[in-house]
């Protein structure tokens, strides 16, 4: 059977590019200028979009692999489909085809759901055991097709792999047709989906069929599957489900526009993953529709304004420095207080906080760029007019927070600096006026007075907590 | 054991008390067939402030989805605002524990507000200026208008307990069950829930509250109704709460009914008068 | 095996069921503990990820077997366990989806690199993903003047160093899948567990690659693990009823590819061993499923069954033993027309029980016709019957006094409950019951507790 298999797949390699592959024929794949390249491409984003969208929901219904399970139980039922066309003598015909896998896949999807409830076995192993052993069984009708000869089995064995250069019009008015379907079940029934992923028991405190809905997502994954197989096969197709669905969770935090940036990722990544596999021979279309969509996952990953590493990582920073810098102003101003000198060394402040001596520098330099602070000579530093401005405002945000503590938290007078350290940071104007509100009258211009003695504030060996390196 | 019991218990419908808000009439609910909540029978009047309390493992939360028909019983019959929960699903409101949903999910407070209005908007139509109003006036009735916008996960956790309590005031119910709405939250969120449980109950509607706190039970409640894997007691806050109901419902767990209802999921008999 | 099939050959055929074998009880050890972790379908992931490390190694040595193409794999598996926790970690990327991102990017990335590496190697992506366990004893060595398949030797030391890696890191690996918080406060190194756990399978994925193909290793990993655990509830010996499992799976795997066929009337001689290996397996989980002594369907059915049968052999007790009570003294008949059970209006299900349990109940001895014509239908109890009603009604009663005094359940609501509690015979539930109740004599409605 491996020879048969092996020149299969050596068919199933070759890619858009055929096999004259110049810089003017992937221009040509490029711009679209081929009827067949538009199909194709065409097939290949609206398959990718569909995935998207379906997938945000699986993904966001902790059923992420459910695709897998879906994708892997195709292939008995569309062995066991060309076996029966065969048998009746009947011509070959995709649709047939689709129809064996999806009522395949479909009872994949309910015998996962029958042997969690009567087996007491977890999710991962129900899930595991009914893709092996439809996927066991679709080997097996496999090995028959290929041993009782005829021919076109070439035909199935890319539904394994696929094959998306060999798609046709009539394949991409199968997929339009099979994505449009689930397209308008999800955009109908996008709110009770909403609801469903959230909470499922509040769904059904509503009277809303929890269960029928949870079929209903589950034929959407049968039929994106479906049209899936043709470009990127049963293997492979529950990366259509799952990547973009994943990717653009590090996006935005609204629904609605997961669900958008889902599909536009999955678009894209199957144009993208179509038009490379044409720059060259060899890269199989299906294979590079994958790792195209992976690329657009790691660019979100890193990237992503909501929970992507970077931007999560600059918050970080920024926050950091802004503690740093907040901290730096008010020890400042709380040094004069306490020696009556506005001219103040590092030694000095760093008896005022604990901070590392490499941080602290770091601050200065900072606050010097910024123009608050002024370096007199090689040790000593001054606030400027600016600094002076600011380091007030901070000192009198901090101390309205440590007496609205003393006053309604009922915080000691010992722990109320500490733990206005930590909120100072977080006010917003809204905030500092409601603040002010409540205090009234203690509220004057200046900074109110420190409600415990300055001295005590951060005692030698006291623990770091106050310092200026949290976040 | 489904029928054996029929000649001795005649077929006489339930006597619920069509007045009450929430009626439970011998009900026994049982996971995996074993029974953790055995014979439950009481009556709640409408217009008041209840507290469920008992400790771990009692059941309360076992009876709030018993009530909605989330957990299935094996026995008994439960009338809720004196009709079959089917016929009233849309004058119940609930507050699932905080715990059960996952608040990563990308939604607003707003849109989490929203849900509870699907069912009065229907299958196949979107959520509308009007409704988003609504969900408005709920937010502010709790104080957090100005978090209408933020990502759930991005509120504290009293916040949170919050946005779900509006999510059951725009329901509009005139029964509500909530689970454990006072766990972990914040002083000014207590003070903030009492509150809307209190108007809500002055505005005629009935209140179930799974409660965990003995301290603040007699304060805020004005009906109790104390479990420990059976009733102990239910009634008026001044009659049932007596030294000796605490100690029933406090003192020490029912080991013999535990091990009689794990003997029951093992032998596989836990489903009686089904 | 010859009578089973016509033409059986040991010298191949024996060899294929040996070699299927060998990987299954490989697969079995890491996949035991899969299971009880609840990450099957990191096993999955595993199986489809380690095509690119199998590739790299392939295409580095030039060869199908020896270190590389394992070292590939295991490197291959372990990255994709600890991207998936990375992605969860720090991207907070849900578990499945995690996987999914990882383990379909690395099977693309394998494929890619079968393909470029085009014609000049003789390695398809095919063969890895179904195996080709049919070719596998036509390759062989001679070791010690006997000619065995290539694949054997090799398997066996794969086999011994999981199996040994599992012996002497039983300890470990059983608190590391169990209780990691636990483990890692000891100093269990959990994570290095997991990584462990994660060799052993990629190392099983490669020897799968060699019979079953890397997609079915899944089947062998996962199922013999899963029928395992629905018979034993311990780790111990659910990893060698895993293993046996996996051999079993292995005959009747190869054995239904040769017969079904024949069966089914197809003309088809060379059906996938592997693929009717997966099948088999996943028929053996469906067995157990059915079968298991705890928690299997059919038992459960038959003890409910069972269970129904004696509460109605013991509520008829019940009720001739009250109807003597009643009627002591009045001198009436003491006995029951079965007709008389019937006041709810029974089903037919429940009249059929009750007519069985009063045959049962004759021939043992407990009832008899109290007629003069004697009738099924018209029993009494005889001295034996009253003994074994006594006890029950005791029983009755102690369940009564218990739920009126501790569990303080309404009067209205005792005979109910009890009713159902009756039946409960666990001799250490009695036990403590007979303590709770001791003291008293009378049950909460003043009736008498006979004496057990």
């Amino acid at each position: 059977m491996s020879d048969g298999i092996a020149t299969i797949f050596a068919m199933g390699t070759p890619s858009l590019a055929v096999a004259s592959t110049g810089g003017e024929d992937f221009l040509r794949i490029l711009l679209l200028q081929d009827f067949n390249t538009r199909v194709v491409v065409a097939g290949a984003m609206l398959l990718g979009a569909v995935g998207g969208v379906v997938g945000t929901f699986l993904l966001l219904r902790r059923r992420a692999l459910m695709g897998d399970v879906m994708g892997h139980a195709m292939l008995p039922g569309v062995a066991a489909a060309f076996l029966a066309v065969q048998a009746l003598g009947l011509e070959r015909s995709l649709p047939v085809l689709l129809l064996g896998g999806g009522i395949a896949a479909t009872l994949a999807g309910l015998a996962v759901i029958g042997l969690r409830r009567v087996s007491q076995l977890d999710d991962d192993a129900t899930m595991a055991i009914v893709l092996s052993g439809f996927f066991g069984l679709g080997v097996v009708l496999l090995s028959v097709v290929q041993s009782s000869g005829g021919g076109g089995q070439a035909g199935l064995e890319d539904f394994v792999f696929g094959k998306t250069a060999s798609m046709v019009t009539s394949d991409v008015v199968v997929i339009a047709i099979g994505g449009l379907l689930v397209l308008s079940v999800a955009v109908l029934f996008f709110k009770e989906f909403r609801l469903l992923c959230f909470d499922d028991a509040f769904a059904a405190s509503l009277g809303r069929p929890v269960m029928g809905l949870d079929l209903l997502l589950l034929s959407m994954t049968v039929v994106t599957a479906l049209v899936g197989l043709q470009a990127v096969g049963l293997i492979l197709v529950v990366a259509l489900l799952v990547i973009p669905a994943a990717a653009a969770r590090f996006l935005t935090d609204d629904l609605r526009w997961t669900v958008a940036f889902s599909s536009l990722i999955g678009a894209v990544g199957c144009w993208l993953g179509v038009t490379l596999s044409a720059a060259a021979p060899g890269l199989p279309a299906g294979a590079m529709i994958v790792l195209a969509t992976a690329g657009l996952f790691v660019v979100a990953l890193f990237t992503g304004p909501k929970r992507g590493l970077l931007p999560r990582w600059w918050l970080g920073r920024s926050l950091r420095r802004a503690v740093g810098r907040d901290h730096l102003l008010r020890s400042m101003l709380e040094c004069r207080e306490v020696t009556g000198n506005g001219e103040i060394t590092a030694a000095e402040l760093m008896m005022n906080r604990s901070w590392s001596r490499g941080g602290l520098s770091g601050l200065l330099r900072v606050a010097r760029r910024a123009g608050e602070m002024i370096q007199i000579d090689r040790d000593r530093w001054r606030l400027t007019d600016r600094g002076e401005i600011e380091a007030a405002a901070m000192v009198r945000n901090h101390r309205l927070w440590e007496h609205y503590l003393l006053e309604y938290a009922h915080l000691a007078p010992s722990h109320v600096d500490r733990a206005a350290d930590r909120i100072e940071h977080v006010l917003d104007p809204v905030l500092v006026r409601r603040l002010e509100t409540e205090l009234g009258a203690l509220v004057d211009a200046g900074p109110p007075a420190s409600p415990h003695p300055l001295a005590d504030e951060t005692p030698p060996g006291d623990d770091v907590v106050a310092g200026g390196n949290e976040s | 054991m489904p029928v054996h019991h029929r000649h001795r218990n005649p077929p006489i419908g339930p006597e619920h008390d069509p007045q009450a808000a929430l009626s439970i009439h011998d009900v026994t609910v049982a996971y995996h067939r074993r029974p953790v909540l055995w014979d439950l029978d009481l009556d709640i009047p409408r217009g008041v402030l209840a507290a469920v309390v008992g400790p771990n493992g009692a059941g309360k939360s076992t009876m709030i989805k018993a009530c909605l028909d989330l957990v299935p019983r094996v026995s008994g019959s439960i009338r809720l605002l004196g009709d079959e929960l089917a016929a009233v699903q849309g004058r119940i409101g609930y507050v699932p524990q905080r715990e059960t949903v996952d608040w990563d999910f990308p939604v607003s407070a707003l849109d989490v507000v929203c849900m509870g209005l699907y069912r009065k908007i229907g299958w196949f139509r979107s959520v509308r200026r009007r409704h988003r109003n609504a969900a408005m006036e709920a937010l502010d009735r709790v104080g957090l208008a100005d978090f209408a916008g933020r990502q759930i996960s991005r509120l504290s956790g009293g916040q949170q307990q919050r946005v779900f309590l509006a999510r059951a005031l725009v329901q509009e119910a005139d029964l509500y069950f909530m689970d454990e709405p006072f766990a972990s939250v914040d002083a000014a969120t207590e003070e903030a829930i009492l509150e809307v449980l209190r108007s809500l109950r002055d505005a005629g509607r009935t209140v179930i509250v799974v409660h965990h706190d003995l301290q603040t039970t007699r304060d805020y409640f004005d009906w109790l109704v104390l479990l420990n894997t059976r009733l102990v007691a239910a009634g008026s806050i001044e009659e049932t709460w007596t030294p000796e109901n605490l100690r029933a419902t406090y003192g020490g767990r029912l080991t013999l009914l535990e091990a009689a209802g794990w003997a029951m999921g093992t032998a596989g008999s836990g489903q009686r008068r089904s | 095996m010859t009578m089973f099939v016509s033409d059986w050959q040991w010298g191949y055929d024996g060899w294929i069921v040996v070699i299927t074998a060998l990987v299954a009880m490989t697969c079995a050890i890491p996949g035991s503990f899969l299971l009880v972790r609840r990450q099957s379908m990191l096993g999955d992931a595993v199986s489809h990820a380690v095509l690119p490390g199998i590739a790299i190694g392939f295409l580095v040595s030039g060869t199908r077997d020896g270190g590389w193409m394992l070292a590939g794999a295991i490197v291959a598996g372990l990255a994709t366990a600890m991207l998936t926790q990375v992605l969860r970690r720090v991207g907070g990327v849900d578990r499945g989806a995690a996987l999914g991102v990882v383990f379909t990017t690395l099977f693309a990335l394998g494929l890619v690199l079968i393909v470029q590496a085009g014609d000049s190697v003789d390695l398809d992506p095919s063969c890895v993903l179904y195996g080709q366990v049919e070719l596998a004893p036509l390759d062989v060595v001679v070791v010690r003047g006997i000619e065995v398949p290539r694949a054997v030797p090799w398997l066996l030391g794969v086999l011994a160093v999981t199996f040994l890696s599992v012996q002497v890191l039983w300890k470990e690996l059983l608190v590391a899948s169990f209780d990691p918080a636990t483990a890692a406060a000891q100093g269990g190194r959990p994570n290095l567990m997991q990584q462990v756990l994660m060799v052993l399978v990629a190392a099983g994925c490669v020897v799968a690659f060699e019979a079953v193909g890397s997609i079915l290793v899944v089947s062998l990993l996962v199922a013999p693990a899963a029928a395992a655990r629905l018979v034993t509830n311990r780790l111990r010996p659910m990893m060698f009823i895993a293993m046996s499992i996996g051999v079993v799976a292995a005959v009747g795997g190869h054995l239904s590819a040769l017969t079904v066929p024949g069966w089914l009337a197809l003309e088809t001689t060379d059906v996938s061993t592997s693929g009717s290996t997966a099948v088999f397996a996943t028929l053996l989980v469906i067995l157990a499923v059915l079968a298991s002594p705890q928690q299997g369907l059919l038992f459960g059915t038959f003890r409910r069954l069972a269970l129904r049968f004696r509460i109605a052999e013991e509520d008829l007790l019940g009720v001739l033993y009250r109807r003597e009570v009643e009627s002591r003294g009045l001198g009436q008949p003491t006995g029951v027309h079965l007709s008389e059970l019937g006041g709810g209006g029974p089903g037919l299900a429940f009249r059929g029980m009750m007519r069985l349990a009063a045959i049962r109940l004759r021939w043992a001895g407990y009832v008899t016709p109290f007629r003069l014509i004697p009738h099924p239908d018209q029993i009494k109890l005889t001295e034996a019957g009253r003994v074994r009603a006594t006890v029950l009604i005791r029983r009755h009663r102690l369940w009564e006094l218990y739920l009126a005094g501790a569990a303080a359940i309404p009067l209205d609501h005792l005979h109910a409950t009890a009713m159902d509690l009756e039946h409960l015979a666990q001799p250490d539930l009695l036990a403590s019951l007979e303590a709770e109740a001791a003291k008293s004599v009378h049950d909460p409605q003043g009736r008498e507790i006979p004496r057990g």
